[in-house]
Parts: C-alpha cells; sequence; structure tokens
C-alpha cells in the first residue's frame, strides 16, 4: 500500500501578472517504510514536493495524498524536520520533543515513557533541560529528529536536515540515521541536494530537472545496496569507497548534469 | 559622525560639568532678581521646599504620601493595559477577524491624546478613582497593544509552521508560540507605555479633588509656589526614571535568559 503519492502534481506561481511554473507532472509513490530522496539543483521545485506532503504547501493541478488521504493541512501524522531545526528557543528540549505529544492528548505517564526512549535513540542524555541556544547544530537537529520521530508519524519529511551542519558534523549525522533507518524503519521523504548523501541513505532516489522541475528518473538504489552488502560496512568512507557506490553517484550526477546541454520542456 | 567612544573619565567629566553649567545658570538667573523668589526660585529654595514637603503634609498630604496615592492609580491604569492589551493584541495577531474588527476603532482612538480624555472622564467618573485610572490606561494602553500585536505577528515563520506540523491548538500557538516568541517586543512596550502612563498622571490629577503630585501641583500653583510646583516636578522625574531603570533591568534579565 503507498503512503505518500504524487499524483499529476503541478505548481505554478504568478508574480508580476506572469506565471511561472515551478513543477510539472510530478508521478511518484513512497512505500510504506520506504526511504526516498529527491535530489535535483537549487530550485527545482523539491523543497516544494516536500511541503506539499506537509500540507505546508498547496498544488496549482494534481493531488498528494498520505495514506490514501488527500493532503489539506500540516499535522503531527507527517512530521517535519526542518533545515532550520525549528525548534522553540525557549522550550527546554524536553518541553520541544514533548509539544506535539500534547496535541496527540497522549497522557503524562506515557509521554514521559516516549520521550525518554527517544533522548536516549538520539543519545541525547544528560541535556533535557538545556535550551536549544546551548546546544551546537548537530545536538539541535538531534532534537528536531527526535521531536519527529517521537510523534510516531505516518511519514516523515526531512528538508535537507543537515544542511545547515558543517562537514564533520554532518557525516556523523547520515551514519546515525541510516542506523535508526535500519533498525527504526519508517516512510520517509528525504530533500537534498547532495547526491552522495541521497546514495548513501536512500532505498530509491527521485532525480529532478531544473525548473520547470520534472522528474528525470528514479533510481533504484536499494537492490544495489543490499546485493553488495552496504550496510555491512559501519563507516561511511567505507561504503563510499565501494565501485558499486561510485558507479551509482556518477550515474546520478549524470542525470542532473546533462541538464545543461539543453532546456527541459 | 562615529566617533570612538569616551572613555569613563570624560565621561563623567562631561555629565558633570553639563549638570554644574545647567545649576549655575539657574542659580544666576534666581539671583539676578528678575522676578520675586517665589516666582523663580533658586536651586537651594527648590531643594529646601522639597525636604519641607516630605514631612509637611500640603494640600492635605505629604509629599510621599501624594505619590502613593498618584502611584496607586498608576499602577491600576498600567496594569489594566497590559491585562487587556497582552491578550488583545496576541487575538488579533492570530485571528484576521478580530484583527479587522478592532484595529478601525483602536486607529480612530489612540491619536486622541490621553489629556483629552480628561473632560470625558470627569462626566463619566466624577472625582473617584475611574476618572485618573481611565486616563492612565489611554496613556499606557496603545504602546502595550501595539509592541503585543508586532512582536507576535513578527514570528518567524518557520515557528508558525512547527508548531502547525506538531498540531497546536489556537490557545496553544498564541501561549506557547507567539507570547514567547514576542516577549522582548513586549517588554519594550511595558517600558514605553509605562512611561506614557506615568506621563499621563498629571493630567489625570487635574481631576482628583483630594490628593496625588500633580493635585499638590495644582494647589502649589494656586498658592504662587514655584518651588512648590517643581518639587512636584522633580517627584515625578525621579520616579519616572525608576520604573523606566526597573523595567529596563526585567528586559535585561529576560533578554541573559534567552541567550540573545
Amino acid at each position: 500500500m503507498a503512503i505518500i503519492r504524487f499524483d499529476a502534481v503541478q505548481r505554478t506561481f504568478s508574480q508580476g501578472g506572469k506565471d511561472f511554473v515551478a513543477l510539472k507532472d510530478i508521478d511518484f509513490e513512497v512505500q510504506d517504510r520506504e526511504f526516498v530522496a529527491i535530489v535535483g539543483p537549487s530550485g527545482c521545485g523539491k523543497t516544494t514536493c516536500m511541503r506539499m506532503a506537509a500540507g505546508l504547501e498547496h498544488p496549482t493541478g494534481g493531488h498528494v495524498y498520505v495514506d490514501r488521504d488527500e493532503v489539506t493541512k500540516p499535522g503531527p501524522d507527517r512530521a517535519v524536520v526542518f533545515q532550520a531545526f525549528a525548534l522553540f528557543p525557549w522550550k527546554t528540549v524536553w518541553d520541544n520533543i514533548e509539544f506535539g505529544l500534547v496535541s496527540l492528548g497522549i497522557d503524562a505517564a506515557e509521554r514521559k515513557r516516549r520521550i525518554e526512549q527517544h533522548i536516549e535513540l538520539m543519545g541525547l542524555g544528560g541535556y533535557e533541560q538545556a535550551y536549544p541556544h546551548q546546544l551546537s547544530g548537530g545536538m539541535q537537529q538531534r532534537v528536531a529528529i527526535a521531536r519527529a520521530y517521537v510523534l510516531d508519524p505516518k511519514v516523515l519529511l526531512m528538508d535537507e536536515p543537515f544542511g545547515a551542519l558543517d562537514a564533520q558534523t554532518r557525516v556523523v549525522m547520515q551514519e546515525e540515521l541510516v542506523r535508526l533507518a535500519r533498525t527504526h524503519p519508517r516512510t520517509v521523504l528525504f530533500i537534498t541536494h547532495a547526491v552522495e548523501e541521497a546514495v548513501y541513505l536512500a532505498d530509491r532516489i527521485v532525480v529532478m530537472s531544473r525548473r520547470p522541475g520534472t522528474i528525470r528518473e528514479i533510481v533504484d538504489v536499494k537492490s544495489i545496496r543490499v546485493a553488495e552488502g552496504w550496510d555491512q560496512h559501519k563507516r561511511i568512507e567505507d561504503v563510499m569507497d565501494l565501485p558499486s557506490f561510485v558507479h551509482l553517484r556518477t550515474h546520478v550526477w549524470k542525470l542532473l548534469r546533462e541538464q545543461q546541454a539543453g532546456e527541459l520542456h | 559622525m562615529l566617533e570612538p567612544r569616551l572613555d569613563p573619565a570624560r565621561f563623567l567629566a562631561l555629565s558633570a560639568a553639563g549638570a554644574a553649567s545647567f545649576f549655575l545658570f539657574w542659580s544666576a538667573a534666581a539671583l539676578a532678581g528678575l522676578t520675586s523668589r517665589e516666582f523663580l526660585p533658586a536651586p537651594w529654595d527648590v531643594a529646601a521646599r522639597f525636604s519641607q514637603l516630605a514631612v509637611e503634609p500640603f494640600a492635605g498630604f505629604t509629599l510621599f504620601q501624594h505619590l502613593l496615592s498618584s502611584f496607586q492609580r498608576f499602577a491600576f491604569g498600567f496594569v489594566l493595559a497590559v491585562a487587556i492589551g497582552i491578550p488583545l493584541g496576541l487575538l488579533m495577531a492570530w485571528f484576521r477577524w478580530i484583527d479587522r474588527i478592532v484595529a478601525p476603532v483602536f486607529e480612530a482612538v489612540r491619536f486622541i491624546a490621553p489629556i483629552a480624555w480628561v473632560p470625558f472622564a470627569a462626566l463619566w467618573f466624577g472625582t473617584g478613582i475611574g476618572g485618573p485610572v481611565l486616563i492612565i490606561f489611554m496613556g499606557a494602553f496603545p504602546a502595550v497593544l501595539i509592541n503585543t500585536y508586532r512582536g507576535a505577528k513578527n514570528v518567524e515563520r518557520k515557528y508558525i509552521e512547527a508548531s502547525q506540523m506538531l498540531g497546536a491548538s489556537s490557545w496553544r500557538s498564541m501561549t506557547e508560540v507567539l507570547l514567547p516568541a514576542a516577549v522582548p517586543s513586549i517588554v519594550a512596550g511595558l517600558r514605553i507605555s509605562a512611561g506614557l502612563g506615568w506621563q499621563s498622571l498629571v493630567g489625570a490629577e487635574l481631576i482628583v479633588a483630594s490628593s496625588g503630585v500633580g493635585y499638590l501641583m495644582v494647589k502649589g500653583q494656586a498658592a504662587v509656589s514655584t518651588a512648590t510646583v517643581m518639587s512636584g516636578m522633580i517627584a515625578i522625574g525621579v520616579v519616572g526614571l525608576l520604573i523606566d531603570v526597573a523595567l529596563r533591568r526585567v528586559q535585561q534579565l529576560i533578554e541573559t535568559r534567552r541567550g540573545l
């Protein structure tokens, strides 16, 4: 059963009397507990796709469905991890994670249990009473991920979540996310412009073209990852060294590059 | 014009020089005998009168009793302005329809200076406490409402989107997201409105029969005692400064706590 479905989605903006097409003919599905990454150049509309699945924006044509219901507005069933973290600066780590659980009407004892579980899961032990400004970028993003995971959402939407982090922290977070995704699989839609990140994390990659954003190709990664045993390697650099990884990464790169040869309409 | 900051020694010296010149000029004018000493008292005459008023009742009470009376009225008016202004500002920021209903009325009324409400207050409240409280409220309210509204409206979109994604109700959005985010703006508004409310005090007390610093000053004027009037002005100025200093401290505390 498909969990996220983009059905002939179009997104057109009007600016100063002129229409310009941001997204065109977006058709794809994210299956249950599948990790799908959308990769594309800046401005291709990949973040817009995620925001439509989240209910923060709406398509001008076509529909977006999550679990067969059309998406109309944001909610805790479609948890978002934002690039800019968006943690509430006036709340502690604990209160930030708790915020969405209160909306779900979960009682105090169950909330406590879940929060403690996720504090441990994301390695936030000892930081429960800290405020976001006291934490590093990587820690803040961990809190943001915990805040989303704790809701037990139907789908997880991640908008370039590691974009604001430095290179070393980014790598650590990627390894952690992979660990999390393999042990606690969820339906994930992950937006990034970093090809290697997508190849490392995703089951499938939706490669988008430049504006007007359309789908160039959907690349299957999982079959290769499983066949070549990538998960046996703990370290990201060991995986990225494998010929099968390099081949796949280059393939995606080429798809992105080809667009500069001619305009796509 | 961006000159380097003055070192503390020069800063103090210049400030002292400024104050000293002011007093020198004042004393000279008083001693020159241009008018009577009741009309233009010397600085030391005013100081003497001030100390006298502190212990001897004039117009019914000592200076500090008058001050207390005034401060009570101010407190009522200010607290009322805050109690209505903050919730209303948040509601207007969150619910467009509330904004549309309230804004036109508010905009129409807010440019009426507090003192212009005196005749209206006299008609409606006579010499009861309601009159001064109304006027102080009219002085304090606009700044509270505007700063709350602006602070809430300017909350970064990412926090609104996060709270929507997390399923927050309107109530929780206003109290747990808008209000905390708007606190710096609200506190700045409190400082401004406290100042404006306190300044509206004399106007407020023109219609009160029996106590208050404004009342003291009016009585002093009737007795042609400039020193009394000036003592009242000094008292008003000092208390106004203290209120501002206290609120500035609150502002600083809040800013440190939020790591700004």
